[in-house]
């Protein structure tokens, strides 16, 4: 009975330090810096590979929470992020008039395509303007799979659909996934509809779908991602020196090089290109 | 098929050549929600045991709350959480928010009814007489309560297992308060959910395969503790 007393109390000492264990590596607040980035970043792997040299460089501790541009903002906004790596321009420039972002610099671009099964019921291979493409989609009545979740992939869709004279919402070849990038890529391949995706995603995912892209070149499409620290002034809990040397690092000529050659290997292109200290309207041309 | 099949080579491959990243996610989902569901015990059992021995006005209304919670939607407690414990929430002087420990939090929060619920269902299942029979001997109240619990350990065992499998295959919750980030974060679920979005199916399928593998160790050994001895 006595042992088995001693094997009880060292059973439940085990369980404490357990428990206590995964409480333990709680860092020092000002070493934890919260990246707010949207699902492109995280699921092509780009934010896997300059986080850690950014660690070993500075000694911050990223959280990464990837989610569409829109949460990634409204986050920013209530000051429950350092730092945004978004690419929803128009959202953005609100969120940095409105006081809640503070110094916006233009990272990367890539661009969106339209991607279809490759017996393209809608016929839109080969049309050049996104606007004529939308519309012939349409017109079909052709199965079009939206994000939905005020992604920026999903707020460059819906200014697509307004600048062609299109009101989606409701129509029955319409569906909203309310996912994140890959796995609406995911659902499209399996319904064999079309959708609006950055370049970066479908390249990293293409193996697994049965998607052609079908549509890409429009000076519509581009895809700019830019960092925004949060302000600072606004919300007096955010990590500022954080937000501002992960930004300073994004625009820094190493991970500048990096994003360069990023999916190159791999893809045989890259998949994001590097922009630091362009404007964006220079972009495209 | 070819797929499943890959899968379930990679889950092997993985397991086999102990993959360092692959090793950490095990152990932290084992970590996390074994915490959480010691966590839920300890309240869950205490509680449970009160509210099946004893009798007040409103107890109906409290049982069936209980009995609700067993069924509290995983999103729905990490939305809650999460909001409670941003940087400017009430409890956001914490500073857990994205950490293992909120994830224990969420997962507590989840299981503790579960338990709960169990063990008030096990407690008032023993016969009546029993509890009058054990303070004719002499027991103190303390000691009646001891006897019960231990009376009720099959299925109370039940509900450790019903708790544990509820938390450790949760996803909803783990990924809002954890973050799923790199190293720290990633659990099994929420890297499943992960590698899915990113089109590594059979990545995702081994992670899924080595979530069923945990899964049914931990139930193998918690089955044996409650079989090891049937009940007079």
């Amino acid at each position: 009975m006595k042992r088995v007393k001693k094997v009880q109390a060292i059973l439940i000492g085990i369980a404490i330090l357990f428990v206590m264990a995964a409480w333990g590596p709680a860092q020092a607040q000002q070493k934890n810096i919260i990246l707010s980035t949207t699902t492109s970043t995280q699921d092509s792997g780009l934010l896997d590979l300059l986080i850690p040299i950014f660690e070993k460089k500075t000694g911050y501790f990223v959280k990464t929470i990837a989610v569409g541009s829109g949460q990634a903002m409204a986050m920013g906004q209530k000051g429950e992020a350092d730092v945004l790596l978004v690419h929803s321009p128009a959202a953005e420039k609100k969120v940095v008039a409105e006081g809640y972002g503070v110094n916006r610099r233009i990272i990367m671009h890539n661009d969106f395509i339209v991607v279809g099964p490759a017996e393209d019921p809608a016929k839109i291979k080969g049309v050049k303007v996104t606007t004529e493409v939308f519309k012939k989609i349409a017109s079909a009545g052709s199965l079009f799979l939206s994000r939905s979740d005020k992604s920026g992939t999903h707020t460059k869709e819906m200014a697509i659909w307004k600048a062609a004279g299109i009101n989606p919402d409701g129509q029955k070849w319409y569906q909203q996934t309310g996912l994140g990038m890959g796995q609406t890529l995911n659902i499209t391949s399996e319904k064999k509809g079309y959708t609006l995706t950055d370049r970066g995603t479908y390249l990293a995912t293409k193996k697994n779908l049965s998607l052609d892209i079908l549509a890409e070149g429009d000076a519509i499409l581009l895809n700019v991602y830019h960092v925004i620290e949060v302000n600072p002034a606004r919300w007096p809990k955010v990590n500022a020196a954080g937000g501002k040397a992960f930004a300073d690092f994004m625009v820094s000529k190493e991970a500048q090089d990096i994003i360069k050659t990023f999916g190159v290997d791999k893809f045989g292109s890259p998949l994001f290109f590097p922009d630091a200290g362009k404007k964006e309207e220079e972009l495209g041309k | 098929m070819d797929l499943i099949l890959e899968g379930i080579l990679k889950a092997f491959h993985l397991l086999f050549t102990l993959d360092p990243e692959v090793l950490g996610i095990t152990l932290l989902s084992l970590q996390v929600s074994g915490s959480a569901t010691l966590i839920s015990l300890f309240i869950g059992i205490s509680i449970g045991t009160l509210v099946a021995l004893t009798e007040f006005p409103g107890r109906k209304l409290v049982v069936s709350l209980i009995n609700t919670g067993m069924g509290l939607p995983p999103v729905v407690v990490g939305l809650f959480v999460t909001i409670f414990l941003w940087r400017n929430g009430p409890l956001g002087f914490l500073g857990i928010l994205y950490t293992p420990a909120a994830m224990i939090v969420a997962q507590a929060v989840i299981a503790t009814p579960i338990v709960m619920g169990i063990t008030l269902a096990a407690i008032q299942a023993l016969p009546k007489k029993l509890r009058l029979q054990i303070l004719a001997l002499g027991a103190t109240r303390l000691q009646m309560v001891w006897i019960l619990v231990k009376e009720a350990r099959l299925p109370l065992l039940a509900g450790v297992m019903a708790g544990f499998g509820g938390v450790i295959s949760e996803v909803g919750a783990s990924i809002m308060v954890g973050g799923n980030i790199k190293g720290y974060s990633r659990v099994l679920t929420t890297a499943t959910v992960m590698e899915t979005s990113r089109g590594n199916f059979d990545v995702a399928i081994a992670l899924g395969i080595i979530l069923l593998l945990l899964a049914y160790f931990i139930n193998l050994v918690l089955t044996h503790i409650q079989q090891r001895e049937r009940p007079r």
